[in-house]
């Protein structure tokens, strides 16, 4: 009785409990280690960005934390639990992922597309919730009047939202997103920030997300995890990561910090 | 193309594939024909029609699961060498077993062109340049080392004419009671129907099918099952029919897209068609002779796809 007590509550977490975890995790490829030992914690209803050179691991490690890769050693939580005792059609409802999808060459229209976004719900039919889900997550992207269009027919942009609107018709508390602003011009990196600010908080949704654009994860994320050379090199409260002394760590570059509108800008053009 | 057009497409052809032929069988004299006659429709002329549906179907349905499966819209059984395993299967049969039953032959045959698939699964796994027209040369490369193999044992054991037999296609030689094999695709079809969304998320590639929670393994071995075996009962009962497995579902796909939900029962129907007409064709053009069908199926399709490719310049690359 006390034991299932304290699953449940294990499972119910709060905002701000720390719900993805990964503890001294390592991966190699071919011998060579692309991440070392890294430990680090997302907190439920919170974006947390992952910066870093190139090369850092932070595609690696984002991958290990939803499933696409195995680790080496280390453990992978989720809520609590291991990542390989979910099931993974159970997983395909708590966490979706998005990696870069350039090379995707099956036409399919617009709608075809984010409708199976609900394919872990309904495998065969959608159902009348089903279809109000790809309908929400189709205006929610601004893709309405496109919808009809197959995917090569649209310029990279589109199709990237399109695939993030596919991965919000999916529903899932977890949203991990590999480089999301890839492709996408100003107009379009706001606004899809900004609606990922908007699902953490309106809806309690855990977002991750690669960014190359530190100024994108200064603005909008509530935490950071700075890789560099498979290692963590930063952790913390987004406010606590962008200042020169540690982003110089990180970037090997001397980054000025100027403050516009309440919002840290990094400056580190010239 | 739309299903109401495609079906009555279908009963006007196969009602004038039941009446045209050497010997004089007329619809309009179906009233009083002598038993010889009735004989010739039940015999060859009605099992004539179901072999050709049935491997119309099959055989696009096939080739449609495999370019989902492969991500590439240049993957066939022709293409991806499976048909060449068959061959060689069937060689095998036929020296190893003397004497063979056709469903034995069914089974070797079949062995062959799954272990042939499967290699050549493993290969695409291995290859980081996964470029659209390096896939399915690999797959013809492959293929024509099997076929190298397999001419060599048929010369050794001079089965070179009766393998050529088996090379070229031909629904002339059917008859009641050596083409009920095919039946097999039958099944095989409905399970594609049934798994038709499973197999449009694997052709959305690993990465998104593991995020929408899909056994990915588990689907890639059922597609590559369903291909083996229709393509082995293709080539065991009427032989090869080169690029029916390409052409069919490619021109679909410019139409319908590939969403399975939408494209498959088109693909079904409109291989049945096709290959119908290319029969129908083939049986007139020469008339009393018949042109292989083999030989109607490339020069018709390629002609279409051609067309179609060059109209919608984006496709495919």
């Amino acid at each position: 009785m006390a034991l299932n007590m304290l699953e449940r509550q294990k499972s119910e977490l709060e905002t701000g409990d720390i719900a993805l975890e990964v503890k001294n995790v390592s991966k190699s490829f071919d011998g060579k280690k692309v991440v070392k030992d890294v430990s680090v914690g997302v907190r439920k209803g919170s974006i947390t960005s992952f910066i870093g050179p190139n090369g850092a691991g932070k595609s690696t490690l984002i991958s290990m934390m939803s499933r696409l890769m195995g680790h080496d050693s280390g453990e992978v939580l989720i809520e609590g639990k291991p990542i390989k005792s979910y099931k993974s059609d159970e997983l395909a409802k708590k966490v979706s992922i998005l990696k870069q999808a350039n090379n995707i060459n099956i036409r399919l229209t617009v709608r075809e597309l984010v409708s199976f976004g609900r394919f872990p719900h309904s495998r065969n039919r959608l159902s009348k919730a089903d279809w109000g889900f790809v309908e929400n997550a189709i205006d929610y992207m601004e893709l309405r009047d496109m919808q009809d269009k197959y995917l090569d027919q649209l310029s990279g942009g589109q199709k990237q939202r399109a695939f993030i609107a596919m991965v919000l018709a999916q529903d899932t508390d977890y949203i991990i997103l590999d480089e999301p602003l890839n492709n996408l011009d100003m107009k379009h990196s706001v606004s899809i920030m900004k609606t990922l600010r908007k699902l953490c908080d309106d809806l309690g949704k855990t977002i991750l997300i690669v960014v190359h654009d530190i100024n994108f994860a200064s603005c909008y994320s509530d935490d950071i995890i700075a890789m560099k050379d498979g290692e963590l090199a930063a952790q913390g409260h987004c406010h606590e990561i962008i200042n020169p002394t540690t982003l110089k760590k990180i970037y090997d570059m001397d980054i000025g910090i100027e403050e516009v509108n309440c919002n840290k800008i990094c400056v580190y053009f010239t | 193309m739309k299903i109401k057009y495609l079906v009555p497409a279908l009963i006007l052809l196969s009602i004038i594939s039941l009446f045209v032929g050497v010997q004089d069988l007329s619809i309009w004299n179906i009233h009083n024909f002598t038993e010889e006659q009735w004989e010739t429709l039940l015999i060859s002329r009605l099992p004539r029609l179901l072999a050709i549906i049935i491997v119309g179907v099959s055989l696009s349905v096939a080739g449609l699961i495999m370019q989902q499966l492969t991500q590439n819209k240049f993957v066939s059984p022709t293409t991806a060498g499976t048909l060449d395993w068959a061959r060689l299967g069937i060689l095998v049969a036929i020296i190893v077993f003397a004497g063979a039953s056709t469903m034995e032959r069914l089974f070797v045959a079949f062995l062959f062109a799954l272990g042939g698939t499967f290699l050549f699964m493993r290969i695409l796994e291995r290859i980081r340049y996964k470029n659209v027209i390096f896939v399915p040369l690999v797959g013809l490369m492959l293929g024509s080392v099997v076929n190298a193999v397999t001419t060599f044992f048929a010369y050794q054991y001079d089965l070179i004419q009766s393998l050529n037999s088996w090379m070229q296609g031909s629904f002339s030689l059917v008859l009641r009671g050596n083409f009920e094999i095919l039946y097999i695709g039958i099944p095989l079809v409905i399970i594609a129907f049934i798994f038709a969304n499973r197999f449009t998320v694997a052709g959305m590639g690993r990465d998104f099918s593991q995020s929408l929670g899909l056994n990915y393994k588990q689907i890639m071995n059922i597609g590559l099952l369903i291909v083996a075996v229709i393509t082995a009962a293709v080539v065991v009962t009427i032989g090869s029919i080169p690029f029916l497995g390409l052409i069919i579902p490619n021109i679909v796909s410019i139409m319908r897209g590939d969403n399975l939900r939408n494209s498959l029962p088109h693909t079904a129907l409109f291989g049945a068609i096709f290959l119908l007409i290319c029969d129908i064709l083939g049986r007139v053009l020469i008339y009393p002779y018949e042109i292989p069908i083999g030989l109607m199926v490339g020069v018709i399709g390629s002609a279409l796809f051609l067309f179609l490719l060059l109209r919608r310049k984006s496709y495919a690359t």
